[in-house]
């Protein structure tokens, strides 16, 4: 069994890291998640399993030091907060098109610009359209609780290897500075380099006589060969629709509203859906885990059973065009959502739901 | 299989010079008159020698020598502009015991890679970093760089460099040189024989400092020529070169075992 403990979810993301055998964390600091490079400092990982901790000068730096120790076979990690992860586009495009795993978490604040340190889900589109230049997807996962900011470190490393692909952690200010109980997962070795060289044989670790060279890049000024990178990359992606769409329902199977929310949003649709069933409304939640891929199917499902669906998004509306889309059905697709930093409340959203939706 | 070749017609005790087996036999995608390819075998040249081209990853730059891990025979990633620094940072930082270095242009090294080159250096990470500059943007098509001379033209400075509006040539070689975390600097050339001779064995110094110490970063500036980008022949473009180029960055070592000896 695992620990339970008390903590700040970014906290939970740098314990679990600690416990999840990740070999380097490369960071930068910005409000609201400061507290993820804070806390393996003052727990000096790097005397204990051997993490390596480090303070870039950039972020631009800290996402190309992910980008070289990745490219070594290593579990690399970085986090960040909107603006920063704005910086790091650059990087996460080419460890895209480098083939590269990697964990980026993001705690998401207000925008644009240098917005608020406050909590916000505005970078949706930013995280699960591509982000940076060119065609590519990263696998997107939201969290909802302090636990899922400890349970996706391993799960995100786990995608990053099997594909090969950065994965980000789209989470927001409200989970990385909550606290709640937590259990801890129990601690896995880092792998020995001689593990690295036998799992990952793409890795540079050093050419020995009995290899060819290997090479970590995106480059293919050859244009007939760079289509066939692109095709490749495209299968990946369809693979990964295929086959690591998550999800969960709350309520659904009576409901004749739906509401669909991640991370923050999700916990306090729950609350408004309980609100909402005290006055005789019946909506259930579809809870996106992974943002990319997009359960589009589970939607579509649902969109047959009920009257109409509310999206739920600190933001201005991003994931309600992927719901509409999702949606095969002439129902009624909304959305509501705070901006700026300010959360909204559950009655609220059962607010919003009663007049876009149930009277709309 | 080419070296049973050769001592068929060339009895190996007569035999002064063959290919090293760490450049690939890839033709080189530099134009005629190049440094680089001096500076690629050089360096080859040095990780075989010093056996260690089993234990070593290179970091491309994005310039002219962005194709650099199609020549050398070794494990190689190719970076973003400008931050093959932050890369070397991360593999050196999670596997000590490897040799890693980066091979930049001026323009990647000494404008979008600022940050990144002062403080890797200031971090006195244990890489090599081969810096070659012929003051000019290359591959782009002979656009001005950081360290495009003044009054020189350029794609960009089409009537010179005017330092009043377009700013000064960086000596960013002596900067590094100022931060505690480098342990040697020195200015190299590669355009005649015995400049190739000490330049060499400015690159193997660096890299048996890497080998030495578990501390400190080691830079080697290669003044070179781009004869295409500055519209002019091979040879006359290495005359210019001593002419103009070294005044304003003289040859020589800047920094040995982290005390400046030539300011």
């Amino acid at each position: 069994m695992g620990e339970l403990k008390l903590m700040k979810g970014n906290e939970a993301i740098a314990e679990a890291a600690i416990r999840a055998g990740v070999d380097a964390y490369f960071g930068y600091p910005i409000t609201p998640q400061s507290e993820v490079i804070e806390y393996l400092m003052a727990e000096k990982p790097y005397e204990t399993t051997g993490m390596v901790v480090l303070q870039a000068e950039s972020e631009v730096a800290a996402i190309n030091m992910v980008y070289g120790a990745a490219g070594t076979g290593k579990k690399a990690m970085t986090s960040s907060s909107s603006p920063g992860i704005s910086l790091k586009q650059e990087g996460i495009s080419y460890m895209a098109g480098a083939e590269l795993p990697c964990v980026i978490v993001n705690v998401v604040r207000g925008g644009p610009g240098l917005g608020t340190i406050q909590p916000s889900q505005a970078d949706y589109f930013q995280a699960v359209k591509g982000g940076g230049h060119g065609d590519y997807h990263m696998i997107v996962l939201a969290p909802a609780s302090v636990q899922e900011m400890a349970d996706f470190v391993t799960k995100g490393f786990d995608l990053a290897f099997k594909y090969r692909t950065p994965v980000m952690i789209l989470s927001d200010g409200l989970i990385g500075q909550m606290m709640e109980k937590v259990i801890m997962p129990e601690h896995t070795p880092r792998w020995t380099d001689e593990e690295i060289t036998e799992k990952w044989p793409w890795a540079t670790t050093g050419k020995p006589g009995s290899r060819e060279r290997n090479i970590i890049t995106s480059l293919d000024l050859d244009s007939g060969r760079q289509e066939q990178h692109n095709i490749h990359l495209q299968k990946k992606y369809k693979e990964i629709h295929e086959n690591e769409i998550e999800f969960e329902e709350y309520m659904c199977d009576d409901a004749d509203y739906l509401f669909v929310a991640y991370g923050s949003s999700a916990r306090i649709a729950q609350k408004a859906i309980k609100l909402g069933r005290e006055k005789g409304i019946k909506a259930g939640l579809l809870r996106p885990i992974t943002l990319y891929p997009f359960p589009a199917e589970a939607i579509n499902r649902l969109a047959k059973q009920v009257k109409g669906i509310l999206s739920l998004e600190l933001s201005a509306g991003q994931m309600v065009e992927d719901i509409r889309l999702s949606v095969g059905c002439d129902i009624k697709v909304e959305h509501f959502g705070r901006m700026g930093g300010i959360i909204h409340s559950p009655a609220e959203a059962l607010q919003a739901l009663e007049d876009k939706i149930i009277g709309g | 299989m080419k070296e049973e070749v050769l001592s068929d017609i060339i009895n190996v005790e007569n035999l002064v010079y063959k290919k090293t087996p760490l450049m690939t036999d890839n033709i080189l995608s530099y134009c005629p008159g190049c440094g680089h390819g001096t500076a690629h075998r050089i360096t080859m040249e040095v990780l075989e020698e010093l056996g260690v081209w089993k234990d070593t990853i290179g970091i491309a730059p994005v310039g002219c020598s962005v194709l650099a891990y199609e020549f050398m025979n070794i494990d190689m990633q190719q970076a973003a502009h400008g931050r093959a620094p932050a890369l070397a940072t991360g593999i050196k930082r999670c596997w000590p015991h490897k040799v890693v270095f980066t091979y930049q242009g001026d323009g990647d090294l000494a404008a979008i890679g600022t940050a990144e080159t002062i403080h890797a250096c200031n971090r006195g990470e244990n890489i090599v970093i081969i810096f070659v500059n012929n003051g000019i943007y290359g591959m782009t098509g002979g656009q001005m760089a950081p360290t495009t001379l003044p009054g020189m033209k350029s794609s960009t400075s089409p009537y010179g460099r005017d330092v009043h509006i377009m700013g000064n040539p960086l000596k960013i070689t002596e900067l590094v040189a100022e931060l505690p975390g480098t342990r040697s600097v020195t200015r190299q050339a590669v355009h005649t024989p015995g400049n190739v001779r000490k330049a060499k064995r400015a690159i193997r110094k660096a890299f048996e400092n890497q080998l030495k110490y578990k501390e400190g970063l080691n830079f080697v500036e290669i003044v070179s020529n781009c004869n295409s980008g500055w519209k002019m022949t091979p040879v006359h473009a290495n005359k210019w070169m001593e002419e103009n180029m070294f005044p304003y960055f003289p040859l020589g070592d800047i920094k040995v075992d982290g005390e400046i000896v030539n300011k």
